[in-house]
């Protein structure tokens, strides 16, 4: 794969498991800073496990394990020196279904530089109002921050969802199928908020939407049951597959 | 002989259904009887004493020659009361709460859940002498001015009591945040603490204001324990280290002894029953709304 870019993540050999059942299978792959790495494949296939061991949020999960190695920017975030905590900080994460917090939309937004020790104050105002901008929600939010957010569109409280992961200011940001509860607008929005984000932030997108892969990415990995199948430039993966399983797959014939 | 066996299987279905009516019907109109002599009663009160008096004279003294009417004294027992137990229950069940909703594991929560249930298990009784024989003569020695009936003592039992009541509820309440919300906040780098006191403890308010007015309305009706620990003096105090008297401890001196019926002392039983009634009917229906609501967020 040709990227001049340095990597934020390097997998080696990574293995995961819920209770006894095997997620995933010596996963390695190379993620490089600063460009769109859309994860791929059918139902089940781990995608989602994959970037939810890239900020530790499945230690939450009872008996899920990991083996292997997560080197984010050369640390590896599975030693056991290393605070989860800290690496939600750096890495943010966006969720399948809008899940923005049944407060205020500045309340949404002002959550992560408040425990990160932001005071109230003018300081506060202004992040929330960075992030929204960020977010592309601030024109449609600005008179009415105080409302609650749940009273938003299903599109426009992803956004704030996006907004609220910015504002702690991380350097990478997961997006796991953040577009499966919208409509095509809004995911057209969002698409389009991503390649302006990639400009800044390393970005990786769980989809199971093949032509948003196409669209939006530079790289993309294609798992099938658990194992990396394929991990190459998106153009490559979708004119010039070299497994025949990845062919398969994003010609349509299963999945 | 299918139609024969559908057809008494039909005469049985209506049976059980006229008895369940019945059921049904029988603790609506048992209500309904014991509403309508509260209230009968109670006008009858109130031909005699006036609205007013009743609700601002200071002394309440209706088994003494000179007879007053005021429940203020009598509403400022049961509030001291209850404001003693809250503040015992009410910090003491929301972290039980929080600790059995975030913090204990899958092994630990089916275990602590119904030992903190026993709590509320114990009869009252038991509870109203632990006040005035362990608890009292305990509070004693750190405040020697102490009277042997008090305020404090029955209120802090009363608290400890209605602590499984705050902490299931809010637990129950707390549990059903859903899951997306937590991982939000854990993806944001938030702490398990800022996680519970931030995320899921305001986004379970509604039910967590159910429990804590659930509590203080059975507070209000406890009866057993203040009725032994309390004393049974009326007065107009806030002074938690003097006897006091409740309007349910006022109810049972007044049915243990021997008051005729139909004279002004038995009708003041019914008067205060109907501010009881009144009290915890209001507090439950607020607390009924807002779990509703809860329900509704999360539907």
């Amino acid at each position: 794969m040709k990227t001049t870019a340095p990597w934020a993540f390097e997998i080696q050999d990574l293995n995961s498991w819920y209770g006894g059942r095997q997620a995933l299978q010596k996963i390695s792959l190379l993620i490089p800073e600063r460009r769109i790495t859309a994860i791929i494949g059918p139902s089940g296939c781990g995608k989602s496990t994959f970037i939810r061991c890239l900020n530790r949020i499945n230690d939450l999960i009872p008996g899920f394990r990991v083996e292997g190695r997560v080197l984010f920017k050369g640390q590896d975030i599975y030693d056991p020196t290393m605070d989860p905590v800290e690496i939600r900080f750096r890495v943010g994460m966006v969720f399948q279904k809008p899940n923005p917090f049944p407060k205020s939309i500045y309340d949404n937004v002002a959550y992560g530089p408040l425990i990160w020790g932001t005071r109230k104050g003018p300081a506060l105002d202004t992040a929330v109002e960075e992030s929204l901008k960020r977010a592309a929600l601030w024109d449609e939010v600005k008179d009415m921050l105080h409302q609650s957010a749940l009273t938003l569109s299903g599109g426009q409280q992803q956004r704030l969802c996006i907004a609220r992961a910015l504002a702690v200011e991380p350097e990478v940001l997961l997006l796991d199928e953040p577009c499966s509860a919208l409509d095509p607008i809004a995911t057209a929005r969002i698409e389009e908020l991503l390649l302006e984000l990639k400009k800044s932030y390393t970005i990786i997108i769980v989809t199971h939407n093949m032509q948003q892969a196409a669209r939006v990415s530079d790289v993309t990995g294609f798992f099938l049951l658990g194992e990396l199948i394929e991990f190459a430039e998106t153009k490559r993966i979708f004119t010039n597959p070299v497994d025949r399983r990845t062919e398969d797959y994003i010609t349509g014939r299963f999945g | 002989m299918m139609p024969k066996r559908s057809q008494r299987g039909r005469i049985g279905e209506g049976l059980i259904q006229v008895l369940l009516l019945f059921c049904g019907i029988l603790s609506v109109f048992t209500t309904l009887g014991i509403v309508a002599v509260l209230l009968f009663e109670t006008i009858e009160f109130f031909r005699e004493v006036s609205l007013v008096e009743f609700l601002t004279d200071t002394q309440w003294t209706p088994l003494f020659a000179d007879k007053r009417f005021g429940i203020l004294p009598l509403l400022s027992g049961t509030f001291l009361t209850t404001v003693i137990a809250v503040l015992v229950a009410m910090p003491v069940g929301l972290l039980s709460a929080i600790y059995l909703s975030e913090y204990a594991s899958e092994k630990v929560r089916p275990v602590i859940k119904p030992l903190l249930e026993i709590l509320a298990g114990i009869p009252t009784v038991v509870y109203g002498y632990f006040a005035l024989l362990f608890v009292t003569p305990l509070l004693q020695k750190l405040i020697p001015s102490m009277a042997g009936f008090n305020a404090l003592s029955p209120g802090i039992v009363m608290g400890i009591m209605i602590i499984p009541m705050i902490s299931s509820l809010s637990e129950d309440a707390m549990y059903a945040v859903p899951q997306s919300l937590r991982e939000a906040a854990y993806a944001m780098g938030s702490s398990k603490l800022q996680a519970a006191w931030r995320v899921v403890v305001p986004a379970a308010a509604s039910g967590i204001a159910a429990s804590f007015l659930l509590a203080v309305s059975r507070a209000i009706g406890e009866t057993m324990i203040v009725a032994i620990a309390a004393g049974q003096q009326p007065r107009l105090t806030l002074n938690p280290f003097v006897p006091i008297e409740t309007m349910t401890t006022y109810i049972v001196q007044v049915s243990l002894g021997d008051t005729p019926h139909g004279t002004i002392e038995y009708k003041t039983i019914f008067a205060v029953g109907t501010m009881l009634f009144v009290i915890t009917l209001g507090l439950n229906l607020v607390s009924r709304w807002l779990r509703e609501r809860f329900r509704e967020q999360y539907g």
